[in-house]
């Protein structure tokens, strides 16, 4: 076919896209970049690209002066729990809607479906006087239990179930085992692929999560990466370019890491919920 | 992406036998027991919560109502009539609409744009996806702090590189006219990833014979996308078009970092608004404010079902 007239219009591509990615990922390298630059050097007019001089004030001051040790461990906590909460409920629902027959079943899965569609800034102001008459505001719980069971988890779940062969679960029926034993010891360890999945999704969700954990965490003791260096960011270290951009490597970096070491898994859970 | 393959019967739904088989029972049993923790969680936290929200959209509840929820006088459509009426939300609406026009365009281009140099490669095509994704796995907060950094009028990595080839950058987020655009922007770079996977499996649905045969036929590679690349994606730029304007109808936390909804409010969304409101304690109003988008939201989502209804017909 016409494979001389190919190559050159490969090569104008491979030039688009090379472009294209510098674009996304410059920014990235420009944050790494002026996080250890120091004061001085951040704010330079023209900017500077290398760092003249590189310094690691500025995530001395997040970690020694400010709390963000704190925050890292309560966006850990929070994610954690969400995580394993997504996994746990998900995969149970997900299954009931897969492979048992009950009444009920459709309006399930039509429920979970809706609730896929509900933005958080519907349920967040009621979530609050909720969570302040149960005396959960400013607690890690707070945080983490009105994002405990989503949708999402379900959904991906009930997907991956579907998929999972009749018959192993109709033999363990015959064996005489009950449901919920078939459930944890036939169903659940052949799940590793999806809740490897959900759980990297879920867990960078609720890494990234910002409305509800700014609402909900009054207390500065209680913030959350995300929360922080929001505040931080409008607040009276506004213009501290050098200390925002180093708060930015901490929050990007670790999901950054995550994504790339498991990016496979990731681009399945978006082929498991159904484009195709 | 979601929901494509529910239409997909997974089991056989046979006709419910007339008596009752113990181990149908069973199975029903199971099925309650596995689904009530979530059924409890959903209740609680979230039917609860959007029933709660629409209820106190009809109240006057304030801050001060906290500990006595129950006791607050209802008014009826007032905030509804009140928020109409407001000239900041009729302004924060019209945001909402800008950065859904202007957004859900340029970033479905861009990502389709993405997806069809992916589809015409095989040769580093992961590592491409990988980089045009990355955005997407990061926190809005964080990439918007290093916007907010790299579009600063002096010493801006953009007004540097622009001032390369003569040209004097504006100070972006400083400007009523050109701060909402820049948001849109960055947004747009943050989410193209997600719609490039999207589009990329629609793409490679496309059998490449179609492709080659019209190829024969003498068709420039402009006819073909045109005629027929963009036709039998149709249905995948739909589904991306419904839930990136859900996205945007929710535009909050790049406004937050990056102009704080100004200059003069003209990058203050109805999200920011309701937050606003809930700050100043006037709980009712930012109920009623976020009913207003929620329904917006339900619009599109209608859209959606729409869509896939007419897929499952195939």
């Amino acid at each position: 076919m016409a494979r001389a007239g190919t190559r050159p219009r490969n090569r104008m591509v491979y030039v688009a896209l090379t472009l294209g990615l510098v674009v996304m990922i410059l920014p990235f390298v420009w944050m790494v970049l002026s996080s250890v630059k120091p004061d001085a050097e951040v704010t330079a007019v023209p900017p500077t690209w290398w760092p003249q001089e590189i310094t690691l004030d500025n995530y001395r001051v997040l970690f020694t002066k400010l709390d963000f040790p704190r925050y890292f461990m309560n966006s850990v906590l929070v994610a954690a729990a969400v995580t394993a909460g997504n996994v746990v409920f998900g995969s149970m629902l997900g299954y009931a809607l897969a492979k048992l027959e009950f009444p009920g079943k459709r309006v399930l899965f039509g429920l979970v479906l809706t609730t896929l569609m509900i933005p958080g800034v519907v349920t967040f102001v009621p979530l609050f006087v909720l969570t302040t008459n149960i005396g959960l505001t400013d607690t890690l719980p707070g945080m983490f239990l009105p994002f405990l069971a989503g949708p999402f988890g379900v959904f991906l779940m009930r997907q991956f179930i579907s998929g999972l062969p009749d018959e192993l679960i109709q033999a363990a029926r015959v064996d005489g085992a009950g449901e919920l034993r078939i459930f944890r010891s036939v169903v659940l360890p052949m799940c590793g692929p999806a809740v490897a999945t959900l759980g990297i999704l879920t867990f960078l969700t609720s890494w990234n999560n910002f409305l509800w954990p700014l609402v909900v965490a009054q207390d500065e003791e209680k913030y959350t990466l995300p929360v922080a260096l929001a505040l931080y960011s409008v607040g009276q270290n506004a213009t501290k370019y050098g200390l925002l951009l180093a708060g930015a490597v901490v929050v990007v970096i670790p999901v950054i890491a995550i994504f790339l070491v498991l990016q496979r898994h990731i681009m399945q859970g978006i082929a498991m919920t159904g484009i195709k | 992406m979601a929901v494509s393959t529910v239409s997909r019967p997974t089991a056989p739904v046979g006709t419910p036998p007339r008596h009752v088989d113990p181990t149908r029972r069973q199975q029903a049993v199971a099925a309650w027991v596995l689904a009530l923790p979530f059924l409890v969680l959903f209740l609680v936290f979230t039917a609860g919560p959007v029933l709660a929200s629409l209820g106190m959209s009809f109240t006057d509840i304030r801050s001060t109502d906290m500990r006595t929820p129950f006791a607050v006088g209802f008014v009826g459509v007032e905030n509804y009539a009140r928020l109409l009426a407001d000239p900041l939300f009729q302004k924060v609406m019209l945001n909402t609409f800008l950065y859904l026009v202007l957004g859900v365009p340029l970033t479905m281009a861009l990502a389709l744009a993405a997806a069809v140099g992916l589809n015409r490669i095989t040769f580093l095509r992961g590592l491409f996806r990988v980089g045009y994704y990355l955005p997407v796995v990061t926190s809005i907060v964080a990439v918007s702090v290093v916007w907010k950094f790299l579009l600063r009028d002096e010493g801006g990595l953009l007004n540097a590189v622009l001032a390369l080839v003569g040209i004097n950058g504006p100070a972006w987020l400083d400007s009523t006219t050109l701060a909402l655009p820049s948001l849109v922007v960055m947004s747009s770079w943050r989410n193209l990833g997600s719609l490039m996977i999207i589009f990329l499996a629609g793409l490679q649905t496309i059998p490449t014979e179609v492709n080659e045969a019209t190829e024969v036929d003498g068709a420039s590679a402009w006819q073909r996308f045109r005629h027929v690349t963009l036709p039998m994606l149709r249905p995948t730029l739909l589904f991306g078009a419904v839930i990136t304007s859900i996205g945007y109808l929710q535009f909050f936390e790049e406004a937050f970092v990056m102009t704080k909804g100004g200059p003069l409010d003209s990058t203050r969304s109805v999200t920011f608004f309701t937050y606003d409101q809930f700050g100043f304690g006037n709980y009712g109003l930012a109920a009623a404010a976020s009913y207003l988008l929620f329904l917006a939201v339900v619009v599109f989502t209608f859209v959606q079902f729409r869509f896939l209804g007419e897929r499952k017909e195939r």
